[in-house]
């Protein structure tokens, strides 16, 4: 990685730095966007070269679908905000990046080990469409390692978690988790912290195996790319790159800058976002109007010793239910009563995604889980009051003043 | 829903799919670079959701940008009477890359325990997705000799879902019959899937002989300018629907907004670019037949060729590549490759450039040599995709490195 930047390097200077480390031959100071498709070589030989792995520069690309400057240069920044031995894969999107990493590590007969709360599209890509192709899973509760460990059977190769969790925050204690798959020859773990980013825990110091993210939200940070990356050792990075070959669900090199051009605020921009977070959840959790606020940073929350073990922060994401009154219909029932809070925001605005410098505002029952009667939503633990509140950089007081504002709706 | 066989028009390639930008009136749309869409109302979001309205939602699932590409696409492979739009019933979805198309479209066909029957020559990567990758999840593929419909019909069991196409194949650039492929799947009710990368929909509509879904490599002819990466796929709008539902919202394998306004932008010149490359090919295949240094030409659009005839009927020009064998074997073959100098060497085709390989001692070096000519691939082998400089320029220049 980076020569110049010391291991103990914080984390706005890694923001900055980390994995730049090839200068470029006009010693451009960001990554140039290098839009192509093929790769010449000089000649046969140099070719030759290349195919054999005897070529002088390791780096040399010879398709875009194997690899792109650009792309490899934002792997390496991500490799190295995570830990130093990491190596890392990004992929066109988040949900790219996790199934080519557990088609990679997965095959039909092989069991997986997931957990009820989390991205619903993760869950139903582990749970319904894998199973398609042989896979079999048990599905634990957030956080029950005895759980874990009791699902693990000899077919197992995998266990899938995220943390925190989304939208509960749940926290696993990744260090305990790590272990349990260590006692198990041939388990491996992979845990999604996209809601956490590196700034707030490096879950690969903690023994995990592989790191997933959605770079769409906190890597990226500005609601203007999509993309995702799994991080860890380079065995296991290089089975996932090679899938990547294959499947091709690449990044592109303008959205590998994008990607790279946010990361230099990463740090910045989670440290606000905590900042911001922790004052709305104990905002929340002293309003009137409020039966449930969902933060790490809170006590009250269930992760809140392991969050503060493992996190340098919480997170940007404070999820909440709003006082209604279960049996009531029509325009008072629960659905009704949060959809008009949830309307009467203006600062944040309504849309799914969360991890930008835009404050951004939902309604799992609505955004997530529309097709679903409130029976199956509370059956999937999706209450119809609940709202997911993604804290964006703005001001603090004027995103309070927004919830505040939102939370006098009739 | 049966669709005119007939090359797209230039107009299709300028107009069909992003208008100008009803907000602003600007002649070129807009690039949408955004992950999320953000609604007035929880009621809006739930009707987007519902599908009772049509609102964007997430980056992953839509993106206007990349939906215009979809749509133009769709025109070129999908055409219908009015040239700014495609086909009823028929619509595309864009991918990060071929191979992302290929995977979306063959895990939404198909499920453990089904099978694929596919040719024996094709494109090394889906080769390897086939051969090495399908079979961990439980999906197998026969290989059946691609000019052979009869093996195509022979190798079809119970569980078979697709069959799977590319015409004209590397590395000779034999043709397999769309029309006879597409009645022996109907009548067992398994699906044609057709890679029409090489082909292109200037030359070749697979959708008009009765494919259900067309794939493409759009790094290739389509974008045509060597500087984005992304595949598509084209058919039926149930068809569509399914790989968007399973392939793209799960696996992710989507396109970037970026890379999909380059091939737009691309598509623009499309029918301009191919015709020239199909032109400039067949007057090199015609220059290299009979030159004392060349033992062989395959082009589809030559007499000689054995799958000329077949070539007629399926397709309105030949494609922009050109394989000859040159005699001397693989020293001979290196020589030639590298005394080109409009033609460049580089392992990509349908570039504005015209580019040349020589598989032998270069991607191929590493095949034992007995394995790659049981595989097509002479010593001497050497592969032109002609781009869109002149032909004079191109021909002479390859009849000089032959001197």
């Amino acid at each position: 990685m980076s020569s110049f930047l010391d291991d103990d390097a914080g984390p706005s200077t890694r923001s900055v730095h980390a994995g730049v480390s090839r200068p470029d031959r006009f010693d451009a100071v960001p990554t140039p966007i290098v839009a192509t498709a093929t790769y010449t070589f000089r000649d046969s030989a140099e070719l030759a070269q290349h195919m054999t792995g005897e070529h002088p520069d390791p780096h040399r690309e010879e398709y875009g679908r194997y690899g792109n400057p650009t792309v490899r240069a934002l792997e390496e920044r991500i490799a190295a905000l995570e830990g130093a031995d990491a190596e890392c894969a990004v992929f066109g999107s988040g949900m790219a990046a996790l199934s080519t990493a557990v088609m990679a590590l997965l095959k039909q007969g092989s069991h997986v080990v997931i957990f009820r709360d989390g991205y619903r599209r993760t869950r139903q890509l582990l749970g319904k469409t894998l199973a398609s192709y042989g896979v079999e899973h048990t599905v634990v509760e957030p956080g029950d390692l005895e759980g874990v460990r009791k699902a693990i059977t000899p077919k197992t190769r995998l266990i899938v978690g995220e943390s925190p969790t989304n939208p509960y925050l749940h926290c696993t204690d990744l260090a305990a988790l790590a272990a349990i798959a260590k006692d198990h020859r041939g388990v491996k773990t992979i845990v999604d912290t996209t809601f956490a980013t590196p700034i707030n825990v490096r879950a690969l110091s903690l023994g995990i195996d592989l790191v997933v993210h959605s770079a769409t939200k906190y890597l990226a940070g500005h609601h203007d790319v999509l993309a995702g990356a799994v991080v860890g050792s380079r065995a296991l990075v290089g089975l996932v790159r090679d899938l990547r070959g294959v499947l091709g669900s690449v990044l592109d090199p303008h959205g590998a800058f994008l990607v790279a051009r946010g990361l230099k605020t990463l740090a910045l921009r989670v440290e606000r976002a905590n900042a911001t977070a922790q004052k709305v959840a104990e905002m929340l959790e002293k309003h009137p109007r409020v039966s449930h606020v969902y933060y790490p940073g809170l006590p009250s929350h269930p992760s809140h010793a392991i969050a503060r073990e493992q996190m340098r922060g919480f997170g940007g994401v404070v999820s909440f239910r709003v006082k209604t009154d279960a049996d009531a219909t029509g325009d008072r029932a629960p659905l009704a009563v949060t959809s008009r809070v949830v309307d009467a925001f203006r600062l944040a605005r309504i849309a799914p995604s969360l991890g930008g410098v835009d404050t951004l505002v939902e309604q799992p029952a609505i955004m997530s889980y529309y097709e679903l009667s409130s029976e199956e939503r509370r059956a999937a633990g999706i209450e119809d009051d609940l709202i997911r509140l993604a804290v964006g950089v703005e001001d603090e007081a004027d995103v309070l003043a927004d919830v505040r504002r939102a939370l006098e709706a009739p | 829903m049966t669709i005119e066989d007939r090359p797209p028009s230039a107009t299709s390639c300028v107009h069909a799919g992003d208008p100008p930008d009803a907000a602003t009136g600007a002649v070129e749309p807009p690039l949408y670079l955004a992950s999320a869409f953000a609604f007035d109302s929880a009621e809006q979001a739930a009707g987007a959701f519902l599908r009772e309205n049509d609102h964007l939602i997430y980056g992953r699932w839509g993106n206007p940008t990349v939906r215009a590409l979809e749509l133009k696409v769709a025109s070129l492979e999908a055409p219908s009477r009015d040239p700014k739009e495609h086909a009823a019933g028929y619509d595309a979805c864009a991918t990060a890359s071929g191979m992302a198309a290929i995977t979306a479209t063959i895990l939404t066909l198909c499920q453990a325990g089904d099978s694929i029957v596919a040719p024996r020559s094709m494109y090394g990567e889906s080769a390897r997705l086939f051969r090495e990758r399908l079979p961990r999840f439980g999906i197998t593929t026969t290989f059946v000799e691609q000019t052979d419909v009869e093996a195509y019909e022979r190798a079809i069991g119970d569980t078979t879902k697709v069959l799977y196409v590319e015409t004209p194949a590397n590395p000779t650039l034999t043709i397999t019959d769309l029309r006879r492929v597409c009645e022996i799947a109907r009548a067992r009710g398994v699906a044609v899937v057709a890679d029409n990368t090489f082909a292109t929909p200037y030359c070749q509509r697979p959708l008009a002989h009765g494919v259900d879904l067309v794939i493409h490599s759009m790094t290739k002819m389509i974008g045509g300018h060597g500087d984005a990466i992304g595949g598509i796929v084209v058919g039926a709008e149930d068809r569509i629907a399914a790989i968007k539902e399973t392939a793209i919202k799960s696996f992710g394998g989507i396109l970037s907004p970026f890379s999909a306004m380059l091939i737009s932008r691309g598509i623009r010149t499309f029918s301009l670019r191919a015709r020239q490359s199909c032109e400039t090919a067949l007057s090199l295949a015609r220059a290299l037949e009979g030159h004392p240094a060349v033992a062989r030409v395959h082009h589809p659009g030559l007499e000689s060729h054995p799958g000329h005839a077949l070539a007629r009927r399926q397709m309105s020009a030949f494609g922009s590549l050109v394989a000859f064998e040159v005699k001397g074997g693989v020293e001979v073959g290196r020589k030639v490759l590298e005394s080109c100098g409009v033609v460049t060497h580089a392992v990509s085709l349908g570039d504005a450039r015209s580019l040349i390989t020589h598989p032998a001692s270069t991607t191929h070096m590493s095949m034992p040599r007995d394995a790659r000519i049981a595989a097509g691939i002479d010593d001497g082998l050497l592969r032109v995709s002609c781009g869109i400089e002149e032909t004079d320029d191109v021909v002479s220049d390859l009849l000089r490195a032959l001197a």
